[in-house]
């Protein structure tokens, strides 16, 4: 036992030698240091991946065709958190001590978790198309950035889209969510909507991981929803997916928001998913554009590529670039102001809140028709609040409805009580915008 | 030849009955407390002390109460995370509506709470046994996480059903930096293990593992089962609500009714399998073995592989991390059944006769 127990205690110091010796290699000190927390296994993995693989492609590529945000190389690390919030919290704090510019936790649960911690910490928050619906609000959550649109924005212009098919006054519109903070978030902007509208909400909760949804799926078969909003994430969408075909709820009347309408949740019922609809956060699956075509040339030709050559331009891959892409326009952002430096974190949160990227900048980003003008303040840390409706048909996904914006008459009022709620609740004292250059 | 007690005669019953009678575990115990105390503070960093030390702290706390219960009174629970969760939910609606309470007394309250609500669920334990009674603790969990996702006044009507207390904040001392988070943590750990200990080593204690070992007998000579059983529930739901009110407010900082689901209860329940039932070192042991283990693997294998120029993935680690510690759970409970509380007191056996073994 003795002899074992040596050759552990052998082992474990020789371990953590590597350790102290691979993070000193990680990160040299003029290079801007961006933490990429991930979940490449798990009942998430199907989705998380193809993220993560945009996220650090982008990254890359940014590095190898312009030698870094001008001419600061990038420096990454990747950490698993399978979305947990106690692993996504212990990525984070392992992480922090390389001095981060700025954090995307792909969780709304640890985005919850990590919003006292960024502030107190001077890192900003990047949550690109989630995240908590009020830190809008920079006011109060300064250090928090949902850009491009929040799950309150996605429930607006959800029920925007259906009610120009008709009338929503005695219509039922269920709600299938994942059980956790992401899932609930829309509630209190639908649950508004239904009482301007005059529809019934069914609210049906899907216990994390999701593969369990029978229940819920026998109600719809009874009631019969007009419409199903899913609001899931990971293997959940693929089972919702499967179990409307096993019920026959028409696809048609499917809408789903932009983490649930994604290549992973269709391809395995592929042609029987047909019709399927979901909110398309400004981009779909565009491939063919000049970033795509940068990322093949100067990482995947290279044999530098995440994931599978094939892959570049789904979905989740494009938000994952398009999440990095933000990141890297907030440091740009700083760099003018602070000059082409390594910036700090501090300094990022400025940029994030002064971002313009206007037409021409997004066609120098090579991402033309993906993401629309973008315009940051203190007092919206949204930027851009529009998006479209596209469908599956099988194998591809196409735009099928213009573009529509949120109700900022309905949403504004909503994000400023909850945000003086969290103001309050915290003691914090909102800042003042006015004052803010 | 170090370790041993020749010499130390003692010629009172209050020295032979001490926590500790021999004087170089006094010693080491000391030794440690003041290096946990006035050392660490000093020499870890801010990862450390909130990715490592702190989790490892609350947990173990939460593991010990879990012995109290399933080591010492023999009862299987399948529930202590949902303790966990009472504690730290009752703690988060004491601390926003009664403004300016201790939070000290929040968390002892708070440990009131959940070991009313453990005494509650511990009313089948006087019917049933085993595993049968492990499955009746489980209506438990899937009962506090029901409540805690629906019954919106418990989470203060937050519409995304997260709660986020604001940094503790006692006598004016706010405890926010990670150094006095760590302090803190320690502090009640500390106290609350040296009250465990205690606790195992008197009548009660002496009843619950009668009635762990046969309680039949343990009835014929005069213990009360009722009142064996119900208190072993209360104080460790006590335990597991204190450390939940921890784990919410000090680590985690904002929570969801699913940081407290099945998969801690279970956790908690192969910290004290791992550690050693019955010892009060062993939840320690064990609590340090689940918490730290990933973590370290997490941040090894990569590493290792950096040294033979080999990049490893992050979704590689991650499987890799699974399976090591699978093989690790399984080394150690053939190398030894008892636990690591049981290696340590092998270890210490040897040292005795060290350097002269027979």
């Amino acid at each position: 036992m003795k002899q074992r127990l040596g050759q552990w205690m052998k082992a474990s110091v020789l371990a953590l030698a590597g350790v102290s010796a691979g993070s000193a290699v990680a990160q040299s000190a003029n290079e801007i240091f961006v933490p990429v927390l991930v979940y490449r296994t798990g009942a998430y993995a199907p989705n998380g991946t193809p993220w993560a693989n945009g996220f650090v492609d982008y990254l890359k590529l940014v590095n190898e065709r312009d030698g870094g945000v001008n001419k600061v190389k990038l420096a990454f690390e990747e950490c698993e958190t399978g979305y947990a919030t106690d692993r996504g919290v212990e990525c984070y704090e392992r992480l922090k001590s390389k001095k981060p510019v700025g954090v995307n936790p792909l969780s709304t649960g640890i985005t919850f978790a990590l919003t006292e911690k960024v502030a107190a910490d001077k890192i900003p928050l990047f949550t690109t198309g989630y995240g908590r619906s009020e830190s809008v609000d920079g006011s109060v959550f300064a250090w928090n950035f949902p850009l491009m649109g929040t799950y309150w924005t996605a429930a607006d212009i959800l029920v925007q889209h259906v009610s120009k098919k008709g009338s929503l006054k005695g219509k039922k519109i269920a709600l299938v969510y994942h059980d956790s903070p992401y899932g609930k978030e829309p509630i209190p902007v639908l649950e508004e909507h239904a009482k301007k509208h005059g529809f019934e909400l069914l609210k049906l909760p899907v216990t994390h991981p999701g593969v369990e949804q029978k229940s819920q799926w026998l109600q719809i078969r009874q009631a019969r929803p007009d419409y199903v909003f899913l609001w899931g994430w990971g293997v959940m969408n693929s089972t919702a997916v499967k179990e409307a075909i096993a019920v026959s709820y028409p696809r048609l009347q499917m809408y789903a928001v932009w983490w649930a309408a994604a290549e992973p949740d269709v391809v395995s019922s592929e042609n029987s998913a047909k019709g399927y609809n979901g909110l398309a956060l400004g981009h779909s699956a565009e491939n063919d554009r000049p970033v795509h075509k940068d990322i093949a040339k100067f990482v995947y030709d290279k044999g530098n590529g995440t994931g599978k050559k094939e892959e570049i331009g789904q979905v989740l891959y494009n938000r994952g670039m398009i999440s990095a892409a933000m990141v890297v326009e907030a440091i740009r952002t700083a760099q003018k102001k602070h000059g082409n430096r390594v910036v700090t974190g501090e300094e990022v949160r400025w940029g994030a809140e002064n971002l313009n990227i206007d037409a021409a900048r997004v066609k120098a980003m090579g991402m033309e028709g993906m993401i629309q003008p973008i315009k940051t303040s203190c007092a919206d840390h949204e930027g851009a609040r529009s998006a479209r409706i596209h469908t599956w048909d099988g194998k591809n996904w196409s735009y099928t409805s213009e573009w529509y914006s949120s109700d900022q008459k309905m949403l504004a009022p909503m994000v400023k009580a909850a945000a003086a709620k969290y103001a309050a609740d915290k003691k914090i004292t909102p800042r003042d915008c006015s004052k803010e250059k | 030849m170090l370790y041993r007690e020749n010499g130390q005669f003692k010629s009172t019953y209050r020295e032979d009955q001490q926590l500790f009678p021999i004087l170089q575990d006094r010693v080491f115990m000391l030794g440690l407390l003041v290096f946990a105390f006035g050392v660490v503070p000093f020499i870890a960093s801010d990862y450390v002390f909130k990715a490592v030390l702190i989790p490892w702290l609350i947990l173990a706390l939460a593991a010990v109460g879990l012995n109290i219960l399933v080591g010492y009174c023999g009862q299987i629970s399948l529930g202590t995370a949902a303790f966990m969760a009472v504690g730290a939910y009752a703690a988060y609606n004491l601390f926003i509506r009664i403004p300016g309470l201790n939070f000290v007394a929040i968390l002892f309250i708070a440990g009131f709470i959940a070991a009313l609500v453990g005494m509650l669920f511990g009313i089948p334990s006087l019917r049933i046994k085993g595993l049968y009674l492990a499955v009746a603790t489980l209506a438990a969990q899937f009962f506090m996480d029901w409540v805690f996702a629906r019954v919106k006044w418990f989470t203060n009507y937050n519409p995304s059903g997260s709660v986020a207390p604001p940094a503790i904040d006692m006598l004016g001392w706010t405890v926010d930096a990670p150094v006095e988070k760590y302090l803190f943590v320690l502090a009640i750990v500390a106290v609350f293990s040296l009250a465990a200990r205690n606790l195992t080593r008197s009548a009660i204690g002496r009843a619950w593992m009668a009635t762990r070992d046969m309680d039949v007998a343990a009835e014929v000579i005069g213990i009360r089962p009722v009142h064996a059983k119900l208190t072993a529930f209360g104080v460790s739901s006590f335990f597991a609500g204190v450390a939940g009110a921890l784990w919410g407010f000090v680590h985690l900082g904002a929570w969801e009714p699913l940081a407290f689901n099945i998969n801690l209860s279970f956790n908690l329940l192969f910290m004290i399998i791992i550690g050693g039932m019955g010892s009060i070192l062993g939840s320690f042991l064990g609590s340090a073995f689940i918490v730290l283990m990933p973590i370290l693997l997490n941040q090894v294998l990569p590493a290792l592989g950096g040294l033979f120029g080999i990049h490893v993935d992050t979704a590689l680690v991650s499987h890799v991390e699974l399976m090591v510690f699978g093989a690790l759970i399984v080394f150690f409970l053939i190398a030894e059944p008892h636990g690591l509380a049981r290696l340590w007191a092998i270890g210490k056996e040897k040292l005795r006769l060290w350097p002269f073994p027979h």
